[in-house]
């Protein structure tokens, strides 16, 4: 297990007229070498979950154990934790702030007081992983790149630490399906490399199962159902529940389903679906 | 980054709330300027009491209240302070060296820090109780006779609101880099001030660029629906006096009248002092 959270709850704004329940008694256990999708309507409690997984938000009661930090310690390590869980805020490209591309992807290794060497290496090793070319960007104003150059560089700022779990809050927000469809190559690539358990929020269900193993499903502050994309997806009542629309595939194998077709598989990405459809006329 | 209390509302229907704008403005002015002029520990203990209630009748938690003379506490000490040790008078108290304190130096910081809190109480209550998109409105409507001298009241009103528009906005922003910021190791409270107001460049350089963009945004907005400040506009929502306003200006007037004339017609203070004499 990598990370492990039991009985999680959060108040925003404790104690005041605007106290805002976020988080109810929220339990679960991510494996190491996993790709888990957060999901969940707006306000369902998603953001407010990942930012404890890096102890953005102080815990108000719970547990959460990252691999062997523990947070509900006193002063737990805080340095080798951010070190440990890397986070990608939602747009993050607005965080970028230094002279340099360079300068800006270092100010996370720096801030793991690394050697310097160690610290260069990482730079030209992240850069290059989100696909820039180091020679190039890396003496250019980050302000100065296009919008999609930009996150990359975010991107690489997160990457550069070397996090064991990377943890992505909506990484193709506001991007052309081109876009889209780089940046979940590129997280492919990564959790191949660099951290090879990925906690990735998002809304977009096309690429949760195109891409995810399991699925955590968030309801007003509460996990309803963590399961792989097929269990979720064909779980009516849970879809109901959670507000969730369907990716495209489910959306046709079920209208199949309902005209009498039967699958062996019940599919949820592109090929699973072509690959039955083959077999059924091959029979 | 929470405790900017000052110019936040706090929501409630009570009566308090739902005054005219322009008359709690107005009123707290009055407020301003009555205090300016009390002299007197019973007429403080008076206003004091008197502010209480209204915060009572606004439903407005004491602690909330008490929280906004947080703010000006450092404010409050150095005013006193200086006062303590470079009034002079005639009655020597305690002297050192060359500092030496006076009975005035000491009556006249006690009451400055008195007057500071209570200038702070009753404009707190006002921005407390009424929104800020209410107060550019009702500046709005005292300044407009200013129009008539060519001055841009709307114009004026417009950069205001939209100024307090912001301020909630940034917070929330600068809040989300500095987490940001801190997933990637940063940290904002260890070190001395240099290395803290260094640590601050990765969030005020975000901040900024996206303070322009965020007005580069809005004015192609406003543009784009025609936006213009020089014709006659119309509002939404349209001010009206009732007769619960009158009523409070005629009670708020009547205490602060009553804490005017005790200076300068019958000295209450001293009556009720010597009732316990």
């Amino acid at each position: 297990m990598s990370i492990v959270v039991k009985d999680l709850s959060y108040v925003y704004s404790q104690g005041t007229p605007y106290a805002q329940t976020a988080l109810e008694n929220v339990g679960i256990e991510i494996r190491e070498g996993e790709y888990l999708a957060v999901v969940g309507k707006t306000g369902s409690g998603k953001s407010t979950f990942i930012q404890h997984l890096n102890a953005l938000i102080k815990l108000q009661s719970g547990e959460i154990r990252v691999f062997d930090i523990d947070l509900t310690a006193k002063k737990p390590d805080l340095r080798r934790l951010r070190g440990t869980v890397g986070m990608v805020m939602q747009y993050p490209e607005y965080q970028l702030f230094d002279e340099t591309v360079e300068k800006d992807v270092a100010f996370g290794p720096k801030n793991l007081a690394l050697p310097e060497e160690e610290i260069r290496a990482r730079v030209k090793e992240a850069i290059e992983l989100v696909g820039l070319k180091y020679d190039e960007v890396k003496d250019r104003s980050p302000f100065e790149l296009s919008g999609g150059q930009k996150r990359r560089v975010a991107i690489a700022g997160v990457i550069a630490m070397k996090p064991r779990v990377l943890v992505l809050d909506e990484p193709t927000a506001g991007l052309d399906p081109l876009g889209k469809r780089e940046i979940l190559a590129l997280i492919r690539r990564l959790k191949e490399t660099t951290s090879p358990t990925v906690v990735i929020v998002s809304h977009d269900m096309e690429a949760v199962a195109e891409h995810c193993d399991r699925m955590a499903v968030f309801s007003g502050g509460k996990i309803l159902k963590v399961a792989p994309p097929r269990e979720v997806f064909y779980d009516e009542a849970l879809m109901r529940e959670a507000e969730m629309d369907a990716p495209s595939v489910v959306k046709v194998a079920k209208a199949l389903i309902s005209r009498g077709v039967s699958f062996h598989n019940l599919p949820v990405k592109k090929e699973e679906l072509v690959k039955e459809l083959v077999e059924r006329r091959g029979r | 980054m929470n405790n900017i209390v000052f110019g936040q509302y706090y929501p409630s229907s009570s009566i308090v709330h739902r005054l005219d704008a322009r008359v709690k403005l107005l009123l707290a002015i009055a407020y301003i300027i009555t205090i300016f002029f009390v002299e007197d520990y019973v007429v403080y203990a008076g206003m004091f009491l008197f502010v209480l209630a209204v915060a009572l009748i606004a439903r407005i938690p004491l602690k909330i209240l008490f929280r906004t003379v947080r703010t000006i506490v450092v404010l409050i000490l150095i005013t006193a302070v200086i006062n303590l040790f470079f009034t002079k008078g005639e009655t020597l108290w305690w002297s050192w060296k060359f500092i030496k304190i006076y009975r005035e130096g000491v009556e006249r910081a006690i009451k400055l820090a008195l007057r500071l809190i209570l200038l702070m109480l009753f404009p707190s209550l006002l921005t407390l109780t009424t929104t800020p998109m209410e107060l550019t409105d009702a500046i709005e409507s005292l300044l407009s006779p200013l129009k008539l001298i060519k001055v841009p009241v709307h114009a004026i009103a417009l950069i205001m609101s939209i100024a307090l528009r912001m301020i909630p906005i940034l917070v929330e922003e600068t809040n989300k880099i500095m987490l940001a910021q801190k997933a990637r190791g940063a940290s904002f409270d260890t070190g001395g001030a240099l290395k803290k107001a260094k640590a601050m460049i990765p969030v005020l350089v975000p901040l900024f660029v996206g303070a322009f963009r965020r007005a580069d945004e809005l004015a192609l907005a406003m543009d784009a629906r025609c936006y213009s400040s020089v014709q006659k506009r119309t509002k939404y929502k349209v001010m009206k006096l009732h007769l619960r306003d009158a009523v409070a200006a005629v009670v708020c007037l009547a205490v602060f009248s009553v804490a005017f004339l005790n200076k300068y017609l019958f000295p209450f203070d001293e009556m009720i002092l010597s009732l316990f004499a």
